[in-house]
């Protein structure tokens, strides 16, 4: 990418022009060079916004100056071929890029209007704030019950023993896993099947009442029957949270989200509607990739 | 390109099958072989081991007959325990073993027959009666410990066939113990004194016990340095510290230093340790800490990839609950990490246990009776006792050094049977 250095002062524009689609449909290479992000990266009412965000591995590049914003209650899909930064960028949320040797962010990430990069941040509090689901279920090698208590009892949410129960079950209860455990809790979590030990992490993330969700893959280790769990588990878990997930199934895509975003090699290409997305993308790079010519 | 199926392919397939398929056979059977030639040697080793080493823990006996008379002891008729402690029990005994052997005139055939008794029975006799003073006056068969020469011939090591001069039991002594064995005053019982008295010149009197007790202490200093130290090391090392040349530096330090003679720490003890610091010599104290010198990069290393191995998946779930650093160290990564960094450690105490070029150095080497009542007495561990056992001349010795081996041994596989406990123990949690 030799247009690295002039990225940095790119500006996406509110009002996207809706330029002719570029005729060269396949020159992926070129048509992602230069661009500017198709579609609306911000909205009203933005729990966390993403200003210009590049990430580096090392001296290699992972992200081009992203903006991207993720609306309360909503639930943000990111979709793109393998590589193109879109878990990058969700792991940019929450700082888990921290604990990866030689990265580096620049830019500015936002949770309600405050800076989560600026040094007085506490990433503790911030992924207190900010919970993660992980593309593998990694539930921890404890009890079903410590893996929920485990969040609560480091913060200290909890201040008696019913009141842990309480929590715990009513996070098991809202990942839609308390029915099938109940009788297990002592029960190791690691015991538990994939579609069971994703919701058990998923009912460990919201245990600490997070505000803004962030799953990775969410479902590609799992079944159809355990996905479509998870995928009604989203629908209710908006009520309460905003939730940004990065997934490689379109059809996921569609059916859990209100808004999309299409990745491409570190950059941003398309975001808008998922209903707009799917049915009219603009860019022909999304094109190509929702229709499967491609990623 | 040929269709894969084609009954050209399947047959070319099948010509080479017959080759691959005794290349596999063949390795087997190397890989059979090998650890069959390793468990032979082991074997040997073992038998050797406990062949000669067996017959240290029996130790014979001779029932002799003696004169308690006080006058024949040298002391009053209602002697207080203190002068029995200095009454002539060599001279009653001596007085038994004429009464038992009439015929003995010669000066030097009595001195050969007194050596038939070790001369720790005086104070065996000693103890004897000061804990049943009524003795005192009485006559009375008493079961005296043998000498080890007396004993090897009782125990059927001694070579009749061989000419005279060239054995150390003579011809006169093997005379009496026939005679005495006919009248059944000769037994065979469990050497207790073996665990329970320290080292002494006379075989027969030897024991481990002091030496255990080094070897406790000795160890209970290197655990409570190395296990912290090294393990905590570990966790900075990997999980805090910053990727920079002084932690390159540091790493490739810590290896060097896994692959440094022991000796060399020995004389960095006597050189630090004794003379600088002027900490006591001989002390378990000392050869603690040289250990824990020497064990803590075998601990560091070991428990460095046990928690390299950690999947960064549990380090992310930790994280990602919101889990500070420390706590996904102590809570997570260190309780998945528990069972490698146990081998590694208990590894590392084995070693140390085993070691003895190190202490040698600073003095552990010394000829010491007493057991040690702690870290800073002076005191001797077991592959010292067994090194200086095995370099005395004496035949009494030679299973004592067997003996030692075995109970080191088996001091290993406790060791051993302890990690594999605590590691299934973790496991499970």
């Amino acid at each position: 990418m030799s247009t690295v250095a002039s990225m940095g002062n790119f500006s996406s524009k509110g009002t996207a022009d809706k330029a002719d689609k570029p005729q060269q449909a396949l020159d992926i290479n070129h048509a992602a060079d230069d661009h500017e992000t198709i579609g609306t990266p911000w909205v009203e009412d933005a729990k966390m916004s993403a200003r210009n965000v590049n990430v580096f591995y090392g001296d290699k590049q992972a992200i081009m100056s992203v903006s991207l914003d993720i609306g309360r209650n909503e639930v943000v899909a990111m979709i793109g071929p393998s590589g193109c930064g879109k878990s990058t960028f969700l792991r940019t949320l929450n700082r888990m890029n921290d604990i990866i040797p030689g990265c580096r962010v620049e830019g500015n990430i936002t949770l309600d209007n405050e800076d989560i990069y600026q040094s007085q941040q506490d990433t503790v509090l911030l992924r207190a704030r900010v919970g993660m689901v992980f593309q593998k279920p990694n539930p921890f090698p404890k009890s079903i019950y410590e893996n929920v208590a485990y969040g609560p009892k480091i913060h200290g949410l909890a201040h008696s023993n019913a009141e842990m129960d309480e929590i715990v079950e009513k996070s098991l209860r809202r990942a839609g896993l308390f029915n099938e455990v109940k009788d297990q809790l002592d029960k190791p979590g690691t015991g538990l099947s994939g579609g069971q030990q994703q919701r058990l992490c998923i009912a460990r993330a919201i245990a600490v009442s997070p505000e803004v969700i962030l799953m990775d893959e969410p479902c590609s280790a799992l079944d159809p029957i355990a996905t479509a769990r998870i995928e009604e588990l989203i629908d209710e878990l908006k009520e309460k949270y905003t939730i940004a997930i990065v997934t490689h199934s379109m059809q996921q895509a569609a059916r859990v989200s209100q808004r999309t975003a299409y990745f491409h090699l570190g950059k941003l290409i398309e975001v808008g509607d998922t209903k707009e997305i799917f049915t009219n993308p603009q860019h022909h790079l999304t094109e190509n990739y929702i229709t499967g010519r491609f990623g | 390109m040929s269709n894969p199926s084609s009954p050209d392919n399947t047959s070319l397939i099948r010509s080479s099958l017959k080759k691959r398929y005794a290349r596999e056979r063949r390795f087997k059977l190397y890989g059979l072989l090998a650890v069959l030639t390793g468990f032979m040697f082991l074997f040997v080793l073992l038998a050797d081991i406990v062949i000669k080493g067996t017959p240290a823990f029996t130790q014979h006996f001779i029932q002799v007959t003696i004169d308690l008379d006080p006058d024949a002891l040298g002391v009053a008729p209602g002697a207080s325990a203190e002068e029995l402690q200095a009454a002539n029990f060599g001279g009653a005994i001596k007085r038994g073993l004429r009464e038992m052997f009439p015929d003995v005139t010669s000066r030097k055939d009595k001195r050969a027959l007194y050596r038939m008794i070790s001369i720790g029975a005086e104070y065996d006799l000693r103890d004897l009666l000061l804990e049943q003073p009524e003795l005192l006056g009485q006559k009375k068969e008493i079961w005296l410990r043998a000498h080890s020469e007396a004993g090897s011939y009782l125990k059927g090591q001694v070579d009749t066939e061989l000419a005279e001069e060239d054995r150390k039991v003579k011809n006169n002594l093997i005379g009496w113990l026939d005679r005495l064995e006919a009248q059944g005053k000769t037994e065979s019982r469990f050497n207790v004194a073996f665990f329970t008295s320290g080292d002494s010149r006379e075989p027969e009197l030897a024991g481990i016990k002091a030496a255990l007790y080094g070897s406790f202490f000795t160890l209970m200093v290197t655990f409570c340095l190395a296990f912290p130290i090294g393990v905590l090391a570990a966790v900075y090392l990997e999980e805090f510290a910053p990727r920079n040349r002084l932690t390159d530096l540091i790493e490739i330090n810590i290896n060097n230093l896994a692959a440094v003679p022991s000796i060399v720490f020995g004389l960095l003890g006597l050189a630090v340790f004794i003379n600088f610091f002027e900490m006591p010599r001989s002390a378990p104290l000392v050869g603690g800490i040289v250990l824990s010198l020497m064990t803590l990069p075998t601990i560091i290393i070991t428990s460095r990839a046990a928690i390299q191995a950690v999947p960064p998946s549990i380090r992310q779930a930790a994280l990602g609950v919101g889990a500070s650093q420390l706590q996904t160290v102590f809570h997570h990564v260190l309780p998945v990490a528990m069972p490698g960094i146990l081998t590694g450690s208990i590894i590392g105490m084995a070693q140390a246990l085993g070691e003895s070029a190190p202490l040698l150095m600073i003095g552990m080497v010394a000829f010491i009776m007493d057991v040690p009542g702690g870290v800073s007495d002076p005191s001797t561990v077991l592959p010292v006792q067994i090194f200086l056992w095995a370099d005395s001349p004496e035949r009494g010795f030679m299973e004592k050094t067997s003996a030692a081996i075995m109970v080191l041994m088996g001091f290993l596989i406790l060791m051993n049977a302890v990690a594999i406990y605590l590691r299934r123990r973790f496991e499970t949690h």
